[in-house]
């Protein structure tokens, strides 16, 4: 059990590197998608929510605490990932097969 | 929580993340990416359920349903420019739902959740409850604040007062002391929790405070990164490593997106968060005659002009006119006009703002061009258009070394042969500089509504 804190840094710091690496290259186009696509990621505490409110024990507080955590980390989890889909889902690419670097006779629609 | 089958199927969900992630890089796979990291989660909450440390589940059922209804509700009803304080209210969900994992972590109770040993909390465990009460805390509070700036609930501008760092020191030297005595002996009913977490709620209102308008994106960006940081803390609170991974990527990522919005100002985190820039002095007076134009005159220089680009800011948002420059884009395109969008990082009140405003007026993506590639060929550009826009092209961040945007990269539209400005009046921007953008020989100002006037140019282009 003494080590578990440090597999547990081990865990944090490899997940830190992942993550600059993942991101270092989104285009601008798509940063608001991409904040709010990983904030409904963090609404991963639900899981930690659910064990605090699903747990069997005398505690009342504890059980509130959790029911409390599981309701907004509910919302987080939800409403990011339906609002980001609901973003994502109005970016399209030109219809036309001229590209923006073309300057004539654009055939949009 | 020791239950293998429980464990991996964290595993697959920590793969669901990160591919999930890495696809919402690209604008053609970013959809499928959000649907794979929300299929990650499902496998993570339907594993965690099925645990067998849950044994009671109505108070789940009851707080799940609630909150996804309100998530849902919330997510399909905001407006597209109010997506700003949606992400901010999101982002403070995700904070005090980890504050409130710290919380719980604290009982003997919840057996299955903290580690908690026959002998009570170890002071390993203790420490990272503080964490993540304080990181929830300040991101809750923090978002609050932001919330209330974005929706104009609260003054907009940086807010600083003397004594401001000496109150902010105090706050965290307290914070200090009472972590540490709550470390000691950490018990549920220690006064020096309570304590901790009201320091916590104060520090995030004070941290978010004197950050003003023109810098919100990078308070959310920060926010975002702290709801991430929360989570993690709360995952070393009852040994969750699901929570650990997640919670790190998405604290990396947001930071990532920080220092992207610092960088396109010019400015250190430091900077930003301490300085109140808002309330700061001013550069040079700039002196001139500026050169209004009549919305007529303006729609004949369009129709004969070859390249166009707008120039997006905040004030497009305010003014709702996305809808109406979409279509006079397509109006210069039909004319044979070469019509791009230039978005500077940090324009509107959060990181890629004006995309998304935009994307919901139906502008295709390969249009928008981003602030170094339009800048290479502004030379060729005969018509820029900038709409409710004033830091992001203001030429004294180039030249004039006393204002205190100096530095920051621009979009320099006045390397454009025409630059038309849109702008309700003559007051300045939100970082309170005067503009010489507005004097210069090739700016004609076009004064009024935003959306009235692009309409006004529809209407003279079709006469």
């Amino acid at each position: 059990m003494e080590l578990l804190p440090v597999y547990l840094a081990f865990i944090l710091a490899l997940s830190i590197f992942l993550g600059f690496e993942l991101i270092s290259k989104v285009p601008a186009t798509l940063h608001t998608p991409l904040m709010s696509g990983a904030n409904a990621i963090s609404g991963i505490t639900l899981v930690g929510a659910l064990f605090a409110a699903g747990a069997e024990g005398p505690d009342w507080l504890a059980t509130a605490l959790g029911t409390t955590a599981v309701f907004f980390a509910t919302v987080n989890v939800v409403g990011g990932y339906l609002v980001t889909d609901r973003m994502l889902a109005m970016f399209r690419k030109r219809a036309g097969p001229s590209q923006s670097g073309a300057a004539s006779e654009p055939q949009d629609k | 929580m020791s239950d293998l089958p429980v464990n991996l199927a964290y595993l697959a969900a920590a793969v669901l993340f990160v591919f999930g992630l890495k696809m919402l890089g690209s604008p053609s796979a970013a959809r499928r990416g959000n649907a794979l990291s929300a299929a990650g989660m499902l496998i993570a909450v339907v594993a965690t359920l099925l645990a067998r440390d849950i044994v009671a589940f109505h108070w789940i059922a009851v707080a799940a349903v609630a909150g996804a209804v309100v998530g849902a509700l919330a997510a399909r009803l905001v407006a597209m420019t109010a997506m700003p304080e949606m992400v901010a209210l999101f982002n403070g969900s995700g904070g005090i739902a980890s504050l409130l994992v710290g919380s719980a972590a604290l009982f003997p109770a919840t057996a299955g959740v903290s580690s908690v040993d026959a002998g009570g909390i170890s002071m390993f465990t203790a420490t990272t409850i503080l964490l993540s009460v304080l990181i929830g805390g300040v991101t809750f509070s923090g978002s609050i604040v932001a919330w209330g700036k974005l929706a104009a609930v609260l003054p907009s501008g940086a807010l600083v007062f003397a004594g401001q760092r000496l109150v902010n020191g105090g706050i965290f030297a307290a914070l200090l002391v009472c972590g540490v005595f709550f470390a000691l002996a950490p018990a549920p009913d220690s006064p020096y929790f309570i304590a901790v977490l009201v320091l916590a709620l104060a520090l995030g209102v004070m941290a978010a405070v004197p950050i003003g308008g023109a810098d919100m994106p990078v308070v959310i960006s920060l926010l975002n990164s702290y709801s991430g940081l929360a989570a993690c803390a709360a995952g070393f609170a009852i040994n969750n490593n699901i929570l650990i991974v997640s919670g790190s990527l998405v604290g990396a990522a947001g930071i990532i997106l920080t220092n992207i919005m610092c960088k396109a100002m010019n400015r250190s985190l430091v900077n930003v968060l301490f300085s109140g820039f808002g309330a700061a002095k001013s550069g040079a007076k700039v002196e001139g005659e500026v050169k209004p134009i009549s919305a007529d005159d303006a729609g004949l220089i369009l129709e004969a002009a070859s390249a166009v680009t707008f120039v997006p800011g905040y004030g497009m948002a305010v003014a709702q006119a996305q809808h109406v420059v979409h279509e006079l884009g397509e109006l210069l395109e039909e004319n044979g006009c070469e019509v791009t969008y230039a978005i500077h990082p940090v324009a509107g009140r959060m990181p890629g703002h004006m995309n998304v405003l935009l994307a919901e007026a139906n502008v295709p993506y390969d249009q928008l061009v981003e602030m170094d590639d339009i800048n290479r060929r502004m030379a060729n550009v005969d018509v820029a258009v900038v709409i409710g826009a004033n830091d992001v092209v203001n030429t004294a961040a180039r030249e004039d070394d006393s204002s205190p945007i100096y530095g920051m990269p621009t979009i320099n539209v006045d390397h454009a042969r025409t630059v038309f400005v849109l702008k309700r009046s003559m007051a300045s921007g939100f970082a309170g500089v005067d503009n010489p953008l507005f004097f210069g020989a090739n700016t004609r100002m076009l004064f009024g509504d935003a959306k009235a006037s692009i309409a006004a140019l529809i209407a003279s282009l079709k006469a």
